[in-house]
């Protein structure tokens, strides 16, 4: 009778070296250090997260009136509702709000149809250096709409046309001082520098300083240039000088050798920088290029120094409101809210244009 | 840039010709005024959830209007950061600027504006608890005070004190949200600043109704709405419109009974005031009912001050010494006759 090995089974690992046990051993209790950390770590977030929820969620008024919101202690969430309005657009006027809303719709579709790719690139760069114009016209009025003043313009609205315009223009006037500066005409190149080097010497504040209260003084008494337009230009500029010089380092990246055999080729100096170098410049600027335009977007909420009540400003005047006192914070929630979904949002849609754009040059 | 640049050379090019215009004129032919406000100061001008302007330098534009146009709604509203407010004036970007600025002699002389009527006289003062017990600030001897640091507010506070022979314990915050929040939590008896913060931050006590804003004012900001400098017919019309507003509250014509007064008023300074007899709105070059105007738009003094500032507003701040001449206070304005 052969007798056959029969082994018996495994016995399951001791029960402190397998499962939820070990994790926890592995990840938080390795060490008398880690273990004292893992402590304090926790200690920190039972120290946070409670009176957190309580003000966010648990003692938070959602509907009732500011009395109703003191009593409760928390946070007064119908503050924002009941100045919503105020939040979006400022001062314009109500039975006009449809016309900011089409422009948001207009530039949404648009970026819809080109993330899509529904249009050639070429026809898509047309339209999107034309948007500018039927933003301004929409809000703005003119040409058979009813004209709505500047000083109107308020809220969300206020920093979306001046963010959205100011990158629609500030990108291509930024590569094209980039360009200049590399001219081998001297009158331009050295005006390119000139221009580029001041700008950027200067902070935003002292520009948007500049355009409130100096320019006026040179103006005549009879000429008035809105203060809107005068802080719309500021931005782009201020912007433009960045984009140069980043658009600038993509230039020298791109290897000499793309140049030269496109000269060997034939190509005219033009035909070789826009459909040779530049495209593989932008591609590879791309990230910087994003981070500039998240920043002149966070960079307009400075234009409350010169009295434009942007999102930012108008979540202060909001919570100035007699009838709403003393809900700031709530106010600056609300605000740091929507302005990180518009930075994350961007700054998501930077990483999809960046994955494309290496796939197209690898 | 190119733009810019234009822009510039067409400015230089005309700066020298041009000449000093008259305000008036412009704002007939422009058909609006442009009133510079606050970006927000609770009672006195802020964008209300509807995005109209509401506030007691607000309701002194839409007089201003309603006394030119008759309709109050012909104004152009340009919220103006702190620095600009003088600035704006002078550049001529606003035709008055009606944002709680202190009238000092420097503003009015160095600064090239020049200042209309005292429209609020604000001042320091205390804001503590009722069961503190104190009726005046005479009782806070011994009490701890808070108050912003390196400011005039906390100088005026040591004045305060030597001059009363009083002792107090000043608890210094760099910023006034702090010195707010510490009141609140209790580190202190009493919170000194300007008496219309004052009421501004008792509404954002879990307890208003327990705070007391004690009715000693030691400081001076009497706070005036101001134009530029030069053009003196249109700072008498600016003038004389509050005044006017002022005379009406004198006089009891409310925007409720103005008709009524205007119908049937025996008292001659009404009736110069509602243009039924004498033509003085033509002296400031305005139609003689320019006042009635004023006032069925937005009410006398008093009104205006209720509706914003006083029992009728959430801020429920005792008229003190904004109240008339008459009754204790110091709006004393000079006849309109």
């Amino acid at each position: 009778m052969t007798i056959i090995f029969q082994p018996s089974p495994d016995q399951p690992a001791p029960p402190t070296q397998r499962g939820v046990i070990k994790w926890l051993r592995d990840h938080f209790f390795s060490s008398v250090k880690n273990t004292i950390l893992t402590f304090l770590g926790v200690g920190i977030i039972l120290a946070i997260i409670p009176p957190l929820l309580d003000w966010f969620v648990l003692n938070a008024t959602f509907v009732g009136n500011a009395d109703e919101c003191r009593a409760a202690g928390g946070a007064c969430w119908s503050f924002v509702q009941a100045q919503f309005r105020l939040f979006m657009i400022g001062s314009y006027p109500q039975e006009l709000a449809w016309r900011p809303i089409a422009a948001g719709l207009l530039l949404l579709a648009l970026f819809i149809a080109t993330a899509r790719q529904l249009m050639p690139g070429k026809v898509a760069v047309v339209f999107w250096l034309l948007l500018p114009l039927p933003i301004y016209w929409l809000v703005g009025g003119g040409f058979g709409l009813e004209s709505v003043d500047t000083s109107k313009w308020g809220g969300l609205l206020l920093t979306l046309v001046l963010s959205v315009v100011g990158i629609l223009v500030s990108v291509p006037l930024g590569i094209l001082l980039a360009l200049g500066r590399r001219s081998n005409i001297k009158l331009i190149k050295g005006l390119c520098i000139a221009l580029i080097e001041t700008v950027r010497g200067v902070p935003l504040v002292t520009i948007l300083f500049m355009a409130s209260i100096m320019l006026p003084l040179f103006l005549p008494s009879g000429m008035e240039i809105g203060i809107l337009y005068r802080v719309q230009i500021g931005i782009i500029l201020f912007s433009s000088a960045y984009i140069a010089e980043v658009v600038r380092g993509g230039l020298q990246g791109v290897e000499s050798g793309q140049s030269e055999a496109a000269a060997s080729l034939g190509l005219h100096p033009w035909v070789t920088m826009l459909f040779i170098i530049l495209p593989q410049a932008l591609t590879k600027v791309l990230p910087p290029l994003i981070g500039r335009c998240i920043a002149l977007l966070k960079d307009t909420s400075l234009v409350i120094v010169v009295g434009l009540l942007d999102f930012l400003g108008i979540s202060k005047a909001a919570s100035q409101d007699p009838e709403w006192l003393g809900f700031d914070a709530e106010a600056f929630v609300f605000c740091a809210l929507i302005y990180w979904i518009l930075c994350f949002g961007l700054s998501r849609y930077g990483n999809s244009l960046e994955k494309r754009g290496y796939a197209a040059y690898r | 840039m190119k733009k810019i640049t234009g822009l510039l050379a067409a400015g230089f090019a005309l700066f020298a010709g041009q000449a000093m215009a008259a305000t008036l004129d412009d704002v007939k032919a422009r058909g609006f005024i442009n009133c510079g406000v606050s970006e927000g100061v609770p009672g006195f001008s802020n964008p209300n959830a509807e995005g109209d302007w509401k506030g007691f330098d607000v309701d002194m534009c839409r007089a201003l209007s309603a006394a030119i146009f008759n309709d109050p709604t012909k104004i152009k509203f340009v919220p103006l950061a702190s620095k600009q407010k003088v600035l704006a004036v002078v550049t001529g970007q606003v035709d008055l600027t009606s944002r709680t600025t202190t009238w000092t002699m420097k503003r009015d002389t160095k600064e090239g504006v020049d200042f209309t009527s005292v429209v609020f006289f604000d001042g320091q003062g205390f804001m503590t608890r009722k069961q503190n017990g104190a009726a005046s600030a005479m009782d806070l001897n011994g009490a701890t005070v808070c108050v912003t640091a390196g400011t005039t507010t906390e100088l005026n506070l040591e004045d305060f004190a030597r001059a009363n022979s009083l002792e107090f314990e000043p608890v210094v915050f760099e910023g006034k949200k702090e010195a707010v929040n510490a009141y609140r939590s209790g580190r202190c008896d009493a919170l000194t600043t300007d008496a219309s913060q004052l009421a501004a931050f008792r509404i954002t006590m879990p307890d208003p109704a327990e705070h007391v804003i004690l009715p000693e004012i030691f400081s001076k900001e009497p706070l005036a709405p101001l134009v530029k400098h030069g053009d003196n017919a249109w700072k008498d019309l600016v003038t004389w419109t509050i005044n006017g507003l002022i005379t009406a509250e004198e006089t009891g014509v409310t925007q409720g009974n103005a008709s009524e007064q205007k119908a049937s008023s025996k008292n001659p300074t009404v009736q110069r005031m509602l243009g039924v007899t004498g033509d003085y709105g033509s002296y400031l070059g305005l139609e003689n009912d320019w006042l009635y105007n004023a006032i069925k738009a937005v009410g006398n003094y008093g009104e205006i001050y209720d509706r914003n500032l006083g029992s009728e507003s959430p801020l429920n701040m005792p008229r003190g010494k904004n109240a008339l001449w008459t009754k204790g206070g110091l709006l004393y304005v000079a006849p309109l006759r």
